[in-house]
C-alpha cells in the first residue's frame, strides 16, 4: 500500500488508549479465505469516545473482538497490530489476554442477558473479576462488587447484589454488565450496540451513565453502533465502515455536516426528518455484498450514485487523508459536493 | 365519514399465577381499555416501550389474539363476531407484516409458494395465473424473477422483508398492521421499505397501523400517534401535536429520549446564533 496513506497521523499519538493498525481478520468459508476486516487502522484517543459505525456485515463487530483478542485461533487468521495502553496483544497467549481483559481492557454486549450467566448471582459475577484481577478476599471482593454495583445506579446494591440476572429488567442488566466492565478500572471499555436492544427512555439514562463512568473513571470508549442517532450523542470522532473497511473517519461534528464519503452521505440522508412529512426517505440502492463477493475496487461502488465507469472500478482505493482528522476513501473525493445534514 | 377501523375498550390479561389444581389465581393485564381509529389512507402510530402492549394491540385488532373485552369494527362490521366467510374476507382485507422476517417466512417453501399461496387459498388462484401475480407482486418490491425458486435462507433480511410485504399484498389488502416492520433491518435498507409502504399508501389509499418503538420513524409516517404505557392509552393525537407539545409525562420523556442528530445540528446552530449575537 502506499505511503502517505492517512496512517502517518494515526500512528504518531503516543497518548492513545487503542491504536489498531491495518488489522485484518480473515475466516475460513466454503469460499476459501475470506476476508471479513480489510486493514482497518483507528486509534481512541485517552479520554474519549470514538464510535464505529455500520451495517451489519460491516466487519465492525469482527474489529472489536479482535481488539479484545477474543477470535478464536482456528480457523481465523488475524494480522496487524492493536495495542491496547501501548501493548501490543495480537499474538498474546490466552493467559496473558485473560490479565488484560478487565484491566486494561473491558466489553460490553448488545444483549446482556445473554452475557451474564444465569447461575451465579450479580454480586458474584462482579466480585470474581475482582478476585481474579487483584486476588481479594471473598468478602472483601464481594464488598467491591457491592460498592461498584451501587455506582451503576443499582438502587440498594447491598440487598440486589444477591439477585440473580432473571430478576432484573434488561436495562439493569446492562448496568450490571457494565459494573462487571469497570470494576477494576480498565482503560479502554468497548461497547458493542450496548443501547441496541432497550427501551429509548432506559437507552437514555444508559448513555448517561456511560458519560458519567468515563469522567468518574477516566475511561476510553470505542462505541460500536449503527445508530447515528447514538452517535452524536456520544462520541467525539467517528469512523465509518463498509464492506470491510473504514470509509471515513473524521470529528462527529465534521461528518453530520460535511460528509465526504457517499456511504456516509446516504447514511445521513437516510435518517427520518420529522419536519419533511410527506416526502420519500433517501434509500441507498442495493444491499452490502457478501464478504465474498467483494471487488479489489471501490467496494461501493455498485450502489452509488456518484459512480463513474473507468475510474471507480478501475482499482483499489486508499483511505486518504484529506484536511485536519479527516480520512476518506472515495476516488472522486474533492469533486463531490455531498449534503450533510441542515440545521 | 365513519373510521375504516374502530376499536373501543379493547381489554386482554394473561394467566400469570395458578394455584396448586392448575386454577388461575392472578392475572396480568396486557392491554386495558383501549380505543382508537384507524380512517382511510391514514397512518396511526402506536408507540410506547416493550410490554407496554403495543404488539398485543395489533394482534388482536386482527383476531390472532382474541380479546376478553370490547370491540373491533372495520367498515362497520364486527369483526369479534365474525365467523367462516366473513373472517375469511376480512383476513383478505386486513394483513399483518412482522418484525422478524426470518421467522415470519416458512423456511420450507420457496418465495413462489410463500407469495403466491394466500392466492390459492383465497381465490383458488394456481398455475400460470398465479406465478404471473406473484411476479408482479415481487417486481413492486424490488425483487427479480429469477429469486422466485429460491428459500428464505437464500436472502438478507431486508430482501426477506420485502417478499413478506409482497405476500402480504398479493391479495391487494386495504388495512395493514405494521408491527415494528423495519426494527429488524439497516438503516439504508429500512429507507427502501419505509419508501415502498408510502407509496403504496399513495397509489391505493392503504391504511397502516404502524407499531414502532422508533420515535423519529414514527413521526415521520404517521398521521396520527397512540402512546400506550403499560397497558393503556396515555395520549393520543396528531403526530404534530403529540411530537410539538406532548402533555402526558411518560410521552414527554419518550419524546425528549430520542437521540436525534438532527436536533443536535438545530440546537447547536440556535447556540452559534446566540453567541454571534452576544459578540
Amino acid at each position: 500500500m502506499a505511503t502517505g496513506v492517512s496512517l502517518s497521523p494515526l500512528n504518531s499519538a503516543t497518548s492513545d488508549v487503542l491504536e489498531i493498525d491495518r488489522l485484518s481478520v480473515e475466516f475460513a468459508t466454503d469460499h476459501g479465505w475470506t476476508r471479513v476486516v480489510d486493514e482497518v487502522s483507528l486509534r481512541v484517543p485517552g479520554g474519549t469516545t470514538v464510535a464505529l459505525v455500520g451495517e451489519s456485515g460491516s466487519g465492525k463487530t469482527v474489529t472489536s473482538l479482535a481488539a479484545m483478542g477474543l477470535i478464536p485461533p482456528r480457523g481465523a487468521r488475524v494480522t496487524g497490530s492493536v495495542r491496547i495502553a501501548g501493548r501490543e496483544i495480537i499474538g498474546l497467549s490466552e493467559r496473558e489476554l485473560s490479565d488484560i481483559r478487565g484491566t486494561d481492557v473491558s466489553m460490553v454486549f448488545q444483549e446482556p442477558r445473554r452475557s451474564l450467566s444465569p447461575a451465579f448471582t450479580v454480586g458474584d459475577q462482579v466480585a470474581e473479576v475482582v478476585r481474579r484481577h487483584e486476588g481479594l478476599s471473598k468478602a472483601k471482593s464481594v464488598a467491591r462488587a457491592v460498592e461498584m454495583l451501587d455506582s451503576v445506579g443499582i438502587a440498594d446494591a447491598k440487598s440486589r447484589a444477591s439477585a440473580y440476572p432473571h430478576e432484573f429488567s434488561g436495562g439493569m442488566c446492562q448496568r450490571v454488565m457494565l459494573a462487571i466492565a469497570m470494576v477494576c478500572r480498565p482503560k479502554l471499555l468497548i461497547a458493542d450496540e450496548p443501547t441496541t436492544a432497550l427501551d429509548v427512555t432506559v437507552q437514555r439514562e444508559m448513555l448517561r451513565l456511560m458519560k458519567q463512568l468515563q469522567n468518574e473513571y477516566d475511561v476510553s470508549i470505542l462505541f460500536i453502533t449503527h445508530d447515528l442517532g447514538v452517535v452524536s450523542e456520544m462520541c467525539d470522532r467517528v469512523n465509518v465502515m463498509y464492506a470491510g473497511q473504514v470509509v471515513e473517519s473524521t470529528e462527529v461534528d465534521d461528518l453530520f455536516e460535511n460528509p465526504r464519503h457517499p456511504y456516509a452521505e446516504g447514511l445521513l440522508a437516510a435518517i427520518p426528518d420529522g419536519h419533511a412529512k410527506g416526502s420519500r426517505l433517501s434509500a441507498i440502492p442495493g444491499a452490502v455484498p457478501a464478504p465474498w463477493d467483494w471487488p479489489s475496487t471501490c467496494r461501493f461502488q455498485s450502489r452509488c450514485t456518484y459512480q463513474q465507469a473507468g475510474r471507480c472500478d478501475a482499482g483499489p482505493v486508499p483511505l486518504r487523508h484529506i484536511a485536519g482528522e479527516h480520512s476518506v476513501r472515495c476516488e472522486r473525493d474533492g469533486e463531490l459536493f455531498l449534503k450533510g445534514l441542515s440545521a | 365519514m365513519s373510521p375504516l377501523l374502530e376499536v373501543v375498550g379493547l381489554r386482554k390479561s394473561f394467566p400469570s399465577a395458578r394455584n396448586m389444581f392448575g386454577r388461575i389465581t392472578e392475572r396480568t393485564v396486557v392491554t386495558d381499555d383501549v380505543s382508537f381509529t384507524v380512517s382511510t389512507g391514514e397512518t396511526l402510530g402506536i408507540v410506547g416501550e416493550s410490554g407496554a402492549g403495543k404488539s398485543t394491540i395489533g394482534r388482536q385488532v386482527l383476531r390472532l389474539i382474541e380479546p376478553d373485552s370490547g370491540s373491533v369494527r372495520f367498515d362497520g362490521k364486527d369483526v369479534l363476531e365474525m365467523k367462516g366467510r366473513d373472517l375469511l374476507a376480512f383476513r383478505r382485507r386486513a394483513q399483518m407484516i412482522f418484525q422478524d422476517p426470518f421467522s415470519s417466512l416458512d423456511p420450507h417453501m420457496t418465495i413462489r409458494n410463500a407469495v403466491g399461496e394466500p392466492l390459492t387459498i383465497h381465490f383458488g388462484i394456481k398455475g400460470a395465473e398465479r406465478d404471473r401475480r406473484v411476479v408482479e407482486m415481487l417486481e413492486r418490491v424490488g425483487m427479480r424473477e429469477d429469486q422466485l425458486d429460491k428459500y428464505p435462507r437464500e436472502f438478507s433480511g431486508g430482501q426477506l422483508q420485502r417478499i413478506a410485504i409482497a405476500r402480504a399484498l398479493t391479495l391487494d389488502p386495504e388495512f395493514i398492521v405494521c408491527d415494528e416492520p423495519v426494527a429488524a433491518l439497516d438503516v439504508s435498507i429500512q429507507a427502501q421499505v419505509l419508501n415502498l409502504l408510502l407509496d403504496l399508501q399513495a397509489e391505493r389509499g392503504l391504511s397502516y397501523i404502524f407499531i414502532s418503538h422508533d420515535l423519529s420513524l414514527v413521526r415521520f409516517l404517521a398521521h396520527r400517534v397512540v402512546v400506550m404505557y403499560r397497558g393503556e392509552v396515555v395520549e393520543t393525537g396528531t403526530t404534530d401535536e403529540l411530537f410539538e407539545n406532548p402533555q402526558h409525562a411518560y410521552t414527554k420523556a419518550l419524546v425528549a429520549a430520542v437521540p436525534n442528530p438532527r436536533a443536535r445540528r438545530r440546537t447547536a446552530t440556535v447556540r452559534s446564533a446566540a453567541i454571534e449575537l452576544e459578540a
